[in-house]
């Protein structure tokens, strides 16, 4: 018993340890500061590498499920099971012409292309991906996440506007408008659960989990639901992929890209979709706390399997039209978010912290807020259902035509 | 807050846009995201269809239709082909006309599966509704091929009849394709006709009043949408129609998203009418003799038939000879499609390419 013990904590662990082993065998070496910086390097090496290769797997993954969804297999020609597809696309997007438009504003256009890439990449260094894997744990871990999420905007502006296209600029604005309308209740969902955990650190509100006994989606179903809402759309996902709109305004922003820097926007939308799908998992989820199954582990079933409800949300929604997309943000999502929040507050300072009691009047008090909801829609989508009329019509009979 | 001085932007879309069902140009000015004006071109697929046809004999005109609206293939030649037997006054074998209305109907099935389909690809629904329509199409393009041999262009209908008999095995494939299609519709109808967001999209979006459609000269489901029972199968009668026993399905405000219902409607009455053809398909000849050289005697035809996308009618002239005088086609999509500015005007882009996908236009028909 004590030996398995001792096996599942050393996997626990295995992660933690190497880095440990690495820099006391650097110490022996090198001066202390040296260490440091080297370490942080790794550490930043370490990261960067695996959000390239997710791409590989997670590419794959949504392929093939958003094949089944649509009834044919997805890639099966290069590798087994054509697992590899990545590869070639790789090879194929990094052999490709590269082309900067003649009317392109040349600097911004190139610049564009890699800042959408980086802000992604930050995300990564605040996420807790098992138990003391953090490459910083930031006590403003959170707000950090915000800040350096909305970054990618900027780029994907540049991108629209120095493209010199009209669809591409269209793409742009459309982004900057649902990017700054959806942060809001994205931030104001979490602010939820940043008040029952009293710190933003993404470490904590883990650990907070811990000692509620239960994630936090039990105690803030309704912050969950709108979190994620406003994720997809910050990160310009189906249904809420009108920047790129493809059967509208044809790519959006990176019309004019070709090759590589057309892949370095796909490859930052991939990550970024992965990135709100491990937020959600630490915020809500309880990050990585799981019985037997070692913490990273954890981890990356929980933060997976959202990103399935991320394909499946792409397989079977059609899209939402600019306006609609605007009304939904300010008038269902930022209201609902309020609420929430107002209704947390008061909850949690009612009762008492880390118990039973207080999980269950926090999931009522929410539970109250769904129904209300219920309440007042449920009579407009009743009434608005339409049929056809059907015209049972004799036939005349065949006239003679000269 | 100072006025902000705004001017509109001429956006083109087009001839190369993945939702403007072929080679159709669209020159929308924009204030915003909100359409002010839209001027469509066509003639980016013109092929000389007409004086081509001209130039065909009467026979080799059969397989020219094909090409018109190449996703209801079957119902072009039925056009042609019963404007040329009034014409010529042949009376078909009561089998081929029973073949043919099957054939028929099961066309207006596969292409209101297709228009549906790309409608929702157009609302953004990223192929699966797509692809569920199109392995129902498969389907019934299969049994296409079992006849014929082709399934886009299947050249099956002959002046006085039908090519070859149906084969062995196509009747127990029929009446099962034709027991499960309406389960397959109601699959679809669960699937996606409730969705928020779908009734968000299409519900009081580019409605077309019915005075309004009819000065256009719409016709099809456009028209039935709009609330007008017109349906040339009903009201104009030609081949077997009057025997059937059919409804017709007609929306009541006007909008896409009875444009949707309509169809999804109109598909199960084909399927009923096919369900009746099946169990009254009688035995017999298929074809009358055919002659080497077709000639219809002088004169002048017009006839009209309910295509899937609205009214197709041939004017042929015939001055005697192996060639037709003047061959002139009254295709639906073309003047369905004028109606699209009206409809477009105060939209936003989106709509634009919903409005499109919702009137169902083949540019092979509109361009001919």
């Amino acid at each position: 018993m004590q030996s398995i013990q001792g096996i599942l904590e050393f996997i626990d662990q295995i992660f933690v340890n190497l880095s440990f082993w690495f820099s006391s065998l650097l110490a022996n070496y090198l001066p202390e500061w040296a260490v440091t910086f080297i370490m942080m390097f790794a550490t930043v090496l370490v990261l960067i590498v695996f959000g390239l290769a997710s791409i590989i797997w997670i590419n794959i993954f949504e392929r093939k499920i958003l094949g089944r969804i649509q009834d044919r297999y997805g890639p099966n020609r290069f590798g087994p099971w054509g697992l590899l597809q990545c590869v070639a696309d790789m090879v194929k997007l990094l052999t490709k012409e590269d082309i900067t438009p003649s009317r392109a504003d040349r600097l911004i256009f190139n610049l564009a292309a890699v800042v959408p890439i980086v802000p992604t990449f930050m995300i990564l260094a605040v996420l807790p991906f098992g138990r003391g894997m953090v490459a910083t744990d930031l006590s403003i871990g959170f707000l950090y996440i915000v800040a350096v999420g909305s970054l990618g905007t900027i780029g994907i502006f540049m991108a629209g506007w120095s493209s010199n296209n009209k669809y591409s600029i269209l793409g742009g604005m459309r982004t900057v408008a649902q990017m700054v309308s959806y942060e809001i209740p994205m931030v104001l969902s979490v602010v939820g659960v940043i008040l029952l955990v009293g710190s933003l650190s993404m470490v904590s509100i883990v650990e907070a989990q811990g000692q509620w006994r239960l994630p936090f989606i039990v105690l803030q179903p309704l912050a969950f639901v709108l979190y994620f809402t406003a994720a997809i759309a910050e990160v310009n996902r189906s249904p809420f992929d009108l920047p790129e709109g493809e059967s509208e305004i044809v790519a959006g922003y990176h019309i004019e890209y070709s090759g590589i820097k057309f892949a370095m926007f796909l490859l930052a939308e991939y990550v970024n979709a992965f990135s709100i799908c491990a937020i959600a998992t630490t915020v809500f989820l309880g990050g990585w706390q799981g019985p037997i199954l070692p913490s990273w582990a954890w981890f990356f079933l929980k933060a997976y399997a959202l990103y399935f409800l991320l394909i499946w949300l792409r397989g079977t929604l059609p899209r939402l039209r600019v306006d609609q997309l605007m009304n939904f943000a300010w008038k269902t999502l930022v209201p609902l978010a309020l609420a929430n929040l107002m209704v947390t507050a008061l909850v949690a300072k009612l009762v008492p912290q880390h118990s039973l009691v207080g999980a269950i009047a926090l999931l009522a008090a929410n539970l109250v807020i769904i129904v209300c909801i219920v309440i007042v829609k449920y009579p407009r989508w009743k009434q608005d259902k339409r049929e056809v009329v059907l015209v049972s019509r004799p036939p005349t009979p065949q006239m003679e035509s000269s | 807050m100072t006025k902000l001085k705004t001017e509109t932007v001429t956006l083109n879309m087009g001839p190369h846009h993945p939702s403007t069902h072929g080679v159709f140009r669209l020159i929308l000015t924009l204030d915003g995201e909100t359409v002010v004006d839209v001027e469509p071109v066509v003639g980016y697929l013109h092929r000389n269809h007409e004086k081509i046809g001209e130039k065909n004999n009467w026979i080799q005109n059969t397989p020219f239709t094909d090409r018109l609206d190449y996703i209801s293939p079957m119902n072009n030649e039925f056009a042609y082909v019963l404007a040329v037997e009034k014409l010529a006054e042949i009376d078909p074998p009561e089998r081929a006309k029973y073949i043919r209305i099957i054939m028929v109907e099961l066309n207006r099935v596969a292409n209101h599966l297709i228009s549906i389909g790309f409608l929702l690809n157009e609302l953004g629904c990223f192929f699966t509704p797509m692809f569920y329509a199109l392995r129902w199409r498969e389907m019934i393009v299969d049994l296409y091929e079992m006849t014929c041999g082709s399934r886009m262009m299947p050249n099956y209908f002959w002046i006085g009849g039908v090519s070859a008999d149906l084969p062995e095995g196509f009747l127990p494939e029929c009446k099962e394709l034709v027991s499960a299609l309406p389960g397959f519709l109601d699959e679809m109808e669960q699937l996606i006709t409730e969705n928020e967001i779908l009734q968000m999209r299409c519900k009081n979006v580019a409605i077309l009043p019915p005075e309004v459609a009819t000065a256009f000269g719409c016709t099809g489901p456009l028209l039935r949408a709009s609330g007008v029972p017109y349906d040339v199968r009903r009201a104009e009668p030609y081949s077997i129609y009057d025997r059937f026993d059919f409804d017709i399905p007609i929306g009541t405000v006007g909008d896409v998203y009875d444009r949707y219902l309509v169809r999804i409607a109109e598909a199960r009455q084909s399927v009923r009418i096919v369900d009746q053809a099946l169990r009254d398909l009688p035995e017999g000849e298929t074809a009358t003799p055919k002659k080497r050289k077709f000639k219809p005697p002088e004169g002048d035809i017009y006839h009209r038939t309910e295509a899937p996308k609205g009214e197709l009618g041939f004017y042929l002239v015939s001055d005697g000879t192996e060639n037709p005088y003047r061959y002139r086609i009254r295709a639906p999509s073309f003047v369905n499609l004028q109606a699209l500015p009206y409809m477009c005007r105060g939209n936003k882009i989106a709509d634009v390419v919903v409005v499109i996908g919702s009137i169902d236009i083949t540019m092979g028909e509109v361009d001919r």
